[in-house]
């Protein structure tokens, strides 16, 4: 592949300056923060969306927006949450800003691929939110589950399905991106398990973007086939068969959950040595327990099926795949917990969201294994528990892990330090809110209120005028976070090129980086968590427990 | 004399599980149990929420002590212990969640066998409705009408649901129907059309369940049980109301803008209440007390 060398940029009639950041640009590192800025603005969107929705539930009527609209509203959120926020920041931002770094390259390995899947985003945003004012958005929930979405309205779910097709598309792209540069544009020299575990998490999810999403693209054109020409595919009236829609839509949409933590995963593993002062502990065991949920990521869709029409020995063997993939994610958390033990841990706001990231996940975990069992599922299914339950993974995981990258990697986007007492006030306030916004609706979920409902039984109005109450928290604890890093990008304490003292490539040069990376070849990083006292007097078969404990051997 | 870090370990490890089983034991989070399965399905619950509490405060203790004692003093910009890995380490915390996993999978197995969950949908509802010898019959000609009186000529395939009836004698046949915004229960013993669910104590129950529309769900929470209701997929349910009352029935599938007032109501009654029920609503008992009318074919 040919290299472009810096001369040619500053040649070329690529704006520079602030202006880049609202252009096609090449560079990994603006369209990595083209992503970021992007999925925030959707995140406070989906967030204000979400507030209707919490503000509807603190009366048991329906009498804050009218049904139809509750429904739109419903929809919206969980689509803009997922395909607008999530999925294109861990994957798009942080895979586009750091993996290059990460395999020592200057750039991904298709550049103009790059920046059009960023392109495709903001089309596709403006569709979904501009469906709701102009056509009505869908009513149908995210899962879209035919009939209900073939006989709501049709125009706001095509214009639905066009959006998620837009965003699908720019995920195979990036998947595509990420696959190639991990494999082909390593530094020479590097080899794979010298990579950073951000690398191996990205390989891992890409792998499932690209083998899953053509899939969930395929029955969304059926779908719109249906909506539209009136085919049968999915109508029963036509002799279709609505539940194959729920077997093809999971097969993607279960994968997605793994596209959605994976890289957080990937991200805590970068995050946690670095503030711990040790090296990541088992390196080899999360490597391999990241393929082995991509593995078993692929075969445990149905779950989500367990009361639709699945015959009995298909509710079993999905119950047995999905408690198994309990035990590679299991690895992962006792892992980070043996690299925390025995560290110097600072208790900056990275740390804290990434703590509290193991918390809630493990949290969502223990749910999680809980409802892979029928017996269990076949109660809690399609309830405030399962609602519950999918916040504490998404938002207790990624959304936390997403703010612990922030403040970890915002000196190195800008150069300047985010303000700790505001990032600890932001944690603090997060923290507890989110808790009290979700922890409820197990109970909720347990004691017989559905998810997707306006109008509830009024003995379940007090807790759920708590979760109301832990939403406006949440959405409080933003304003902290937004005053930081828009002030912090100018008044900010100068980070300096490494203010972690960190060891991965995106440290090794100036914050923010040149337009190259790096002036000068790139760096080989062999050992990219070698953190820890090398003379150490202690063998790590004879460390027992107490000495840890008493700090012998320390120096 | 210190007391050495493998006893504290121990200890803690002890003291852990023990508040795991006794939260788990003393647990209260369930509402009433008003079917056969309820009380196992609370076992299964009652179960894994031990599991659950020990892992989690186990996990929570681990990552707040880290915090505590392993926090950077002022000052203090040495690095950690260089400790990369253990292979011992690795193998416990593979086998012990791997073992713990199996174990949940296995003993949730044995719950859903218990709640009938296992039992052949198909070979179950042909059985229940005709003798295999003229299902037989029945599927090559399907003109002609049916061999009895209660049950369809053709016994349409069932799709899913949890089945616990087969080879028992005394099961009321419900069919339910779904539509927006609606359950319909019709009783073919006694051709009764009611808007809510009527079952006598103990009895066993088989709903018959399709939707009209869009994709439902019923569901009654005292009964631990729900079930899809699919437009052109039939689906049953069984059960076996253990405890007289009213619960509620409610839709748990998004079905169009009214799905959060898609509710009804089951009344379990005691037999002979059941029975005046009966009486009360049958049409031809009706007919034969008002002694006037045309009877319905």
């Amino acid at each position: 592949m040919t290299v472009a060398s810096p001369n040619d940029f500053q040649e070329s009639l690529q704006p520079q300056g602030w202006l880049r950041y609202f252009s096609f640009s090449l560079d990994h590192k603006v369209i990595g923060l083209q992503y970021l800025v992007t999925g925030f603005l959707f995140y406070f969107i989906g967030g204000a969306l979400a507030g209707v929705i919490r503000a509807e539930l603190t009366s048991p009527i329906s009498d804050f927006v009218s049904r139809e609209t509750y429904n739109e509203v419903l929809t919206l959120h969980g689509t803009v949450m997922i395909f607008l926020w999530i999925v294109p920041v861990v994957n798009g931002a942080f895979g586009n800003y750091l993996i290059p770094f990460y395999v020592g390259a200057r750039d991904m390995a298709f550049p103009r691929l790059n920046a059009v899947a960023f392109w495709m985003i903001p089309p596709a945003g403006i569709l979904l939110i501009g469906s709701y004012f102009i056509t009505g958005a869908a009513q149908s929930g995210w899962t879209a589950y035919p009939p209900l979405s073939i006989t709501t309205p049709a125009l706001g779910q095509v214009v639905w399905i066009v959006s998620v097709l837009l965003l699908g598309g720019s995920s195979i792209f990036g998947g595509i991106n990420f696959i190639a540069t991990v494999l082909k544009l390593r530094r020479p020299g590097l080899k794979l398990m010298q990579l950073p575990m951000y690398c191996w998490a990205m390989l891992g999810t890409s792998i499932l973007v690209v083998l899953s999403t053509p899939v969930l693209a395929g029955t969304l054109l059926l779908l719109s086939f249906d909506i539209v020409a009136h085919t049968g595919f999915f109508n029963p009236a036509l002799g279709g068969n609505v539940v194959v829609y729920q077997h093809l839509f999971w097969f993607y949409s279960h994968p997605a959950v793994y596209i959605m933590v994976l890289p957080a995963f990937g991200l805590v593993s970068e995050i946690l040595p670095i503030h711990a002062r040790k090296p990541l502990f088992g390196y080899t065991t999360m490597v391999y327990s990241i393929l082995a949920i991509v593995v078993l990521g692929l075969v445990v869709w149905a779950h989500h099926m367990f009361t639709s029409g699945t015959p009995p020995w298909m509710r079993l063997f999905f119950t047995i795949a999905t408690s198994f993939i309990a035990v590679p994610t299991g690895i992962k958390f006792f892992n980070w917990l043996a690299t925390l033990w025995g560290g110097k841990l600072a208790l900056n706001s990275a740390m804290l969201f990434s703590c509290a990231f193991i918390v809630n996940f493990v949290f969502g975990g223990i749910t999680g294994v809980a409802l892979a069992q029928v017996p269990f599922d076949i109660h809690v299914h399609d309830t405030y528990f399962v609602v519950g339950h999918f916040h504490y993974i998404v938002y207790g995981g990624t959304v936390f892990v997403i703010f612990a990258s922030v403040y970890h990697w915002y000196p190195k986007f800008t150069g300047r330090m985010l303000n700790e007492d505001l990032g600890r006030l932001h944690f603090l306030l997060t923290f507890i809110g989110f808790n009290l916004c979700f922890a409820p609706q197990h109970w909720l979920g347990l004691n017989g209120m559905p998810r997707r409902v306006a109008e509830y039984d009024p003995s379940f109005t007090t807790l759920n005028q708590i979760s109301s109450v832990g939403a406006l928290l949440m959405a409080v604890s933003s304003l902290p976070f937004l005053y930081n890093v828009i002030v912090s990008a100018f008044r900010g304490q100068v980070a300096g090129d490494n203010p972690w003292n960190a060891l991965t490539p995106e440290w090794l040069t100036s914050s923010p980086p040149p337009v190259e990376n790096w002036i000068g070849e790139a760096p080989l990083v062999q050992h990219p968590y070698g953190y820890g006292v090398d003379e150490d007097s202690l063998s790590v078969q004879a460390a027992t427990g107490r000495d840890l404990w008493s700090g012998a051997g320390r120096r | 004399m210190p007391i050495p870090s493998s006893l504290v370990t121990l200890l803690v490890g002890m003291a852990l599980v023990l508040s795991g089983l006794w939260v788990g034991y003393n647990v209260n989070l369930l509402p009433l149990d008003a079917s056969a399965n309820a009380p196992v399905y609370d076992s299964l619950f009652r179960v894994l929420f031990s599991i659950g509490t020990i892992l989690f405060l186990g996990i929570v203790g681990l990552v707040v002590f880290s915090l505590i004692r392993f926090r950077r003093r002022s000052g203090d910009h040495t690095d950690g212990l260089a400790i990369e890995g253990n292979l011992l380490l690795e193998i416990v915390w593979t086998a012990i969640p791997a073992i713990v996993v199996l174990f949940v999978g296995i003993y949730s197995y044995d719950i859903y066998e218990r709640m009938g969950g296992m039992s052949s949908l198909n070979d179950h509802s042909a059985m229940h409705r005709m003798p295999a010898m003229e299902t037989m019959e029945a599927s090559v000609t399907t003109a002609e009408p049916a061999p009895e009186g209660m049950a369809p000529v053709k016994a349409p395939r069932v799709w899913g649901g949890i089945g616990t009836t087969a080879g028992e004698a005394n099961v009321l046949p419900v069919e339910v129907t779904a539509m927006q915004f609606a359950f319909i229960f019709h009783y073919p013993e006694g051709d009764i059309t009611s808007g809510e669910l009527h079952v006598p104590n103990g009895r066993p129950v088989e709903l018959r369940m399709k939707a009209n529309d869009v994709i439902h769900a019923f569901w009654v929470p005292q009964f631990r049980l729900k079930q899809d209701v699919i437009p052109g997929q039939p689906t049953v349910l069984t059960f076996t109301p253990t405890k007289a009352g009213s619960y509620p029935i409610i839709c748990a599938e998004l079905c169009g803008p009214y799905h959060g007032g898609m509710r009804s109501t089951v009344v379990v009654h005691e037999p002979d209440a059941y029975d005046a029920w009966l009486q009360k609503n049958s049409p031809v008992a009706a007919t034969v007390a008002s002694a006037a009318g045309t009877p319905t074919a």
